[in-house]
């Protein structure tokens, strides 16, 4: 018993999270939007149950990693008879942005369980308008 | 059925059972939206005095749902707005689903439908679905 965790850990690292109570919680991937405008590219991530407490973003040599937290919401007193979708877990999601973005200036807010996050391109990135001249 | 961990002395059946189930639950976890189509995800829990069903529906507005309870079934009807991208944005991923869903579930008794309560926060509906006073169990007394 005393080595189960450490198996678990060396064959799927990703798949098991721990938090800090050291219980192990389900490891959720979020369903992403990413749509682009001109001057940014917009990440929609539904993470029901996480608010901007629980939310963090990482930026670390070019990925993005989006994590939060959902707690339990199991209710006092009843006991669970169908369940479709994990109560309470952590959210998680890594993504590679291109060199083109300006990390400085990234902005990410929730709403409803939904992390809106703009990544605003870097200047040299943005669409420019080429005027042809005459002669 | 081969167990490629199993060493003498550290076996451990509910252990490799629990861990099993954990695997399971993952890969249903990361495949169940697309499989069984079913939109929002809904989890149940009972007691002897109500039913509590919570559902996943982030992105809404609590004006954007819409519940009835019938006996004992409760309808939950809404939908969800696509963002709208306006000329020249267009979509990299797409994975969010858009659009109007309804879902009827069928509880284990009649609830009480005037104390129904309904609560929208960070992306999850809750209801609390109290039991119907007549639909109670009730004691009966043997008189001698």
């Amino acid at each position: 018993m005393s080595n189960e965790r450490g198996d678990i850990q060396r064959r799927d690292p990703a798949g098991v999270s721990q938090s800090s109570e050291g219980l192990e919680e389900a490891l959720l991937v979020p369903a992403t939007d990413i749509y682009e405008r001109d001057d940014a590219l917009v990440l929609l991530a539904d993470m029901p149950g996480a608010d901007e407490s629980t939310v963090d973003l990482n930026i670390e040599r070019n990925v993005l990693r989006v994590s939060g937290h959902c707690a339990c919401q199991a209710p006092e007193g009843h006991e669970c008879v169908y369940s479709e979708y994990s109560c309470g877990g952590r959210y998680e999601r890594t993504f590679t942005l291109s060199g083109e973005i300006d990390t400085q200036r990234i902005e990410a807010s929730v709403s409803d369980g939904v992390l809106k996050v703009v990544l605003p391109k870097a200047e040299q990135a943005k669409p420019r308008k080429i005027e042809v001249k005459s002669g | 059925m081969f167990w490629p961990t199993l060493r003498m002395g550290s076996w451990d059946p509910l252990a490799q059972m629990r861990r099993m189930q954990r695997e399971m639950g993952r890969m249903l976890q990361d495949t169940y939206q697309g499989l069984t189509g079913e939109f929002p995800s809904m989890n149940i829990w009972t007691s002897d005095e109500s039913v509590v069903l919570t559902a996943e529906v982030p992105g809404l507005r609590a004006e954007d749902l819409d519940l009835t309870v019938l006996g004992d079934t409760l309808t939950v009807r809404g939908s969800r707005r696509a963002e709208e991208l306006k000329e020249g944005e267009r979509y990299h991923r797409r994975e969010r689903g858009t659009g109007e869903f309804v879902r009827t579930v069928q509880l284990p008794y009649r609830v009480d439908s005037a104390k129904v309560e309904a609560h929208y926060e960070k992306g999850i509906l809750r209801v609390t679905l109290p039991r119907s006073e007549e639909d109670r169990p009730r004691k009966v007394k043997l008189h001698q």
